[in-house]
């Protein structure tokens, strides 16, 4: 009976996935790169986009002058103020804010779809005419400094943390994003102003439109919205230096007093997107610590051994070097025992790479949760600015299935003897 | 909202909600118990909780890591949450795979094996799971709170119970929660999603109907008697940040008021969605954050209430401006409670409420997940139809119903004020 639905679910599959003939691209005059795709089974609209600044472009005394500038965008614009601008998106139920990458820093808002025109108008005034005023960039300053007081005693913030520093020796992506207290102190509101106009402008922004509006309409109000935008300071995108692993293992504890828990994270150097073996580590990394109960690292710590509620590994790849680490929660008294059940999983990943058949459910796996994953229009949205961000082209959802499912057993081994060296990981517990 | 679904009763008390929704090849399902920590004992807190836990480790035909790996290797989604008043599972599947999900659900009913060894193994895994949640400062004092507002009625101890208990109950114990709860009769499920309702539903009574109906599971019938005047507590432990949590008596979801204290909600402190798979918007033109975060008393400030079967809590949690103090932070707050207890709301705010309510449905109902679990939620504690008029009752909402039940709600002689002071500041005062 069930199975009777089986032509409609395939036939109704290939139309969920976008492709060529249902994405609309196109670039305005002044560099933006506009991506829609209509929805119309429910009456909203999410709008999310990136610009060439980031944390990349923040001096060491600066460090988390991104953010800082990011949430300030909103905290009022030459025409409106920020209570203005808030009660024109929370008067209709709409949702918009800005956060800062590494490389790049985002948009997102969302709205029924008549408000589309109210929300884009909220990003064309933020992100071109913000007016960083005094009073706001202080209560900001002391929202953020809070925010800095709550992750040093946040277990999993601080091991995320110290892991970056030991793993990224050197390289800038061993700053924290979000700064230390002192370099948040010394940003001053010329320093934000200087930041906003020297990294944020139409050349190289991306902006996705999903939902229940035409694709030719959303690109005219994009148009009408931020056409006009021009900024002949906008600096050029920094290179990314490379980095390798650490030559041997670095090991590195974190004391906060009074935490019933710690967390581990321990890992090193993955590749990144645009890398040759990026997907096979992917798939690979699915077996290690994703697959069912968090693969064979949730299946050795949580399940066989109960030290932990969570247990799982992690590949982060972007425009330059990936991070590839396993982390778990686990009581003082086991990190060492969790610790080096990891580390043997790691070993015998590397050594023996995976079965047949834990690559295959893998890519079952990856194959099968595509749909569920584009069925919002957030999700939809992630998949369009994926695919302009790693120039992966407009089949890459629809062709995805197939580049799954070729990654051999063998392509998942040498991505796992490439990246991962037992002996050069950087380790980072953070507990009491 | 348009009312297209069906809801039947199979002939061993199985209630069972159908949708049909063909904008994804996707079937969501949902098997809701009405179990959950309010039916737990001194003792046996936490039991619950477990109990979940233990239905991810098999039974004769579906051993745990068959499960596991068959749900994730078809590409679905699954989880499961237990509440105060109820324990609920779910898969999201894609369409023409959702008959495993139904297998599973149906097997696990009642064939569920708790082996000793993954009770042993599960016992530090849920110890570990409350040792993490004791690093949250909100935690902590969220958990003194409920303690302190329920000296009878069992919403009194967190969900995942005292460790006392959790190192101490048997397998024999959680089994036998297990056998009393986990009957069809005390059962909702709901399935929406790309199918076609009558060989669903045909395919659901092959399955489910052949399971027996139990006895009708006992509740425990504690009702909390009337607070007699204001409770304050502090929670001491690690941190450099002050919070303050105000906690007031809230209705039952299935009251009458329900639908005016959300409005209120809305105007105060920013809406709040009680989606699962959806989200919610900011606040900072609600009345709170005009009031408490601008006027920096505080940096952060939210507020709402849970959807219980029994009269439960409102809480407002105020993240307190390192420059202030928590009593100062707290005359802020109660002068906005007065405000809203003494002046009449503007028509204006509720049409702004109902509009905020909108949109954050609109957003729901993206998801094929969330409009399955809508229907049992809803059933958990009221019916799917308090889902299906909510936009209308919202409506319908007026001034001096605002008015009113702020004046019930927020009375200073039934709450209970909690703040956290992190040692490590007053160390250095």
């Amino acid at each position: 009976m069930i199975a009777s639905r089986t032509q409609h679910a395939t036939r109704s599959t290939s139309h969920s996935i976008p492709g060529p003939d249902d994405i609309h691209r196109e670039v305005l005059p002044n560099g933006i790169t506009v991506l829609s795709r209509a929805n119309f089974n429910s009456p909203s609209v999410v709008i999310s986009g990136t610009v060439t600044s980031g944390n990349l472009f923040e001096a060491d005394d600066k460090l988390g002058l991104a953010g800082f500038a990011c949430s300030g965008l909103m905290r009022g614009a030459a025409k409106r103020d920020m209570q203005q601008i808030y009660d024109a998106l929370e008067s209709v139920g709409a949702g918009f804010g800005y956060d800062s990458g590494a490389h790049t820093s985002g948009f997102s808002g969302r709205s029924l779809a008549e408000d589309l025109p109210l929300l884009l108008n909220v990003l064309s005034e933020t992100i071109q005419f913000p007016a960083f005023p005094k009073d706001q960039v202080e209560r900001l300053r002391a929202q953020l400094l809070t925010g800095l007081g709550i992750r040093a005693q946040d277990t999993s913030d601080m091991a995320g943390l110290i892991f970056d520093e030991i793993l990224f020796e050197g390289h800038p992506y061993s700053r924290p994003d979000d700064g230390w207290p002192e370099t948040i102190q010394a940003i001053t509101r010329k320093d934000l102003r200087d930041f906003h106009r020297n990294t944020f402008g139409p050349r190289g922004m991306v902006i996705a439109v999903v939902g229940a509006v035409e694709p030719k309409r959303a690109v005219d109000l994009v148009q009408r919205a931020l056409g006009g935008w021009k900024n002949p300071a906008q600096a050029e995108r920094p290179e990314v230096p490379g980095q390798g692993p650490p030559r041997k293992t670095k090991r590195r504890v974190h004391k906060i007093a009074g935490k019933s828990q710690s967390d581990l994270v321990i890992g090193t150097i993955g590749p990144k997107r645009k890398d040759p073996e990026f997907l096979a580590a992917s798939l690979g990394n699915s077996v290690l610590g994703q697959f069912g109960m968090m693969g064979r690292i949730g299946d050795v710590v949580r399940e066989k051994s109960g030290l932990a509620y969570y247990a799982s590994s992690s590949l982060s790849a972007g425009f330059g070097p990936g991070v590839w680490d396993v982390s778990a929660g686990v009581n003082p008294l086991n990190v060492q025992k969790a610790a080096d059940l990891i580390v043997s999983e790691l070993k015998r990943f590397v050594k023996d790479g995976v079965t047949k058949q834990e690559l295959r459910d893998s890519q079952d796996n990856y194959v099968g949760r595509l749909p569920l994953s584009l069925e919002s229009n957030g999700g939809v949205t992630g998949a369009l600015l994926n695919i302009e961000r790693y120039d992966l082209g407009l089949d890459y959802y629809r062709e995805y299935a197939g580049k799954v499912r070729a990654v051999t057993r063998q392509e998942v081994q040498a991505a796992a003897a490439k990246f991962i060296d037992p002996q050069r990981l950087a380790i980072a517990i953070a507990g009491p | 909202m348009k009312k297209d679904y069906k809801k039947t009763t199979l002939s061993n008390g199985l209630t069972v909600f159908l949708k049909e929704i063909h904008t994804a090849p996707l079937v969501s399902s949902w098997v809701w118990y009405r179990v959950g920590s309010k039916d737990e004992t001194t003792g046996r807190t936490g039991i619950s909780h477990w109990t979940e836990h233990m239905q991810f480790k098999g039974t004769p035909k579906f051993p745990a890591k068959i499960l596991d790996k068959a749900v994730s290797r078809d590409g679905g989604f699954w989880n499961a949450f237990t509440y105060m008043d109820w324990t609920t599972y779910f898969e999201t599947m894609p369409a023409d795979k959702i008959d495993l999900a139904l297998r599973l659900e149906a097997d696990r009913m009642t064939n569920s094996l708790f082996p000793p060894r993954e009770v042993a193994s599960e016992r530090t895994v849920i110890i570990s799971e409350r040792e993490g949640s004791e690093n949250e400062p909100l935690f902590r004092l969220g958990e003194a709170i409920t303690h302190a507002a329920f000296r009878v009625h069992p919403y009194h101890h967190e969900i995942l119970g005292d460790k006392a208990d959790l190192r101490t109950m048997t397998r024999e114990d959680l089994y036998q929660h297990y056998k009393t709860y986990y009957v069809p009769n005390n059962a909702v499920m709901a399935v929406a999603g790309d199918f076609d309702t009558q060989s669903m539903l045909a395919r659901i009574r092959e399955l489910f109907e052949p399971i027996p109906a139990g006895a009708t599971p006992p509740r425990l019938a504690r009702h909390e008697p009337q607070q007699a005047g204001e409770l304050t507590l502090n929670v001491e432990g690690p941190g450099e940040t002050t919070y303050l949590q105000v906690a007031y008596r809230f209705p039952a979801a299935s009251h009458p008021d329900f639908y005016a204290l959300s409005v209120l909600d809305s105007l105060l402190a920013g809406p709040s969605s009680l989606n699962m798979f959806g989200g919610g918007i900011s606040n900072r033109t609600s009345r709170l954050y005009r009031a408490l975060v601008e006027k920096e008393f505080a940096v952060g400030v939210s507020g709402g209430a849970a959807a219980t079967v029994d009269p439960y809590l409102y809480t407002f949690t105020l993240t307190v401006h390192p420059k202030r103090n928590p009593q100062e932070a707290l005359a802020a707050l109660d002068a906005e409670i007065a405000r809203v207890r003494e002046a009449r709301v503007a028509k204006a705010e509720i049409t702004r409420a109902i509009k905020q309510a909108r949109a954050i449905f609109a957003y729901g109902s993206e998801s094929i997940t969330n409009q399955g679990f809508w229907m049992g939620y809803s059933e958990m504690f009221a019916n799917y139809n308090w889902f299906l008029t909510y936009l209308d009752q919202l409506a319908a909402v007026t001034p001096a119903d605002v008015q009113r039940v702020a004046s019930a709600t927020f009375r200073p002689q039934s709450r209970v004020v909690g703040t956290y002071l992190p040692t490590k500041a007053k160390e250095t005062q």
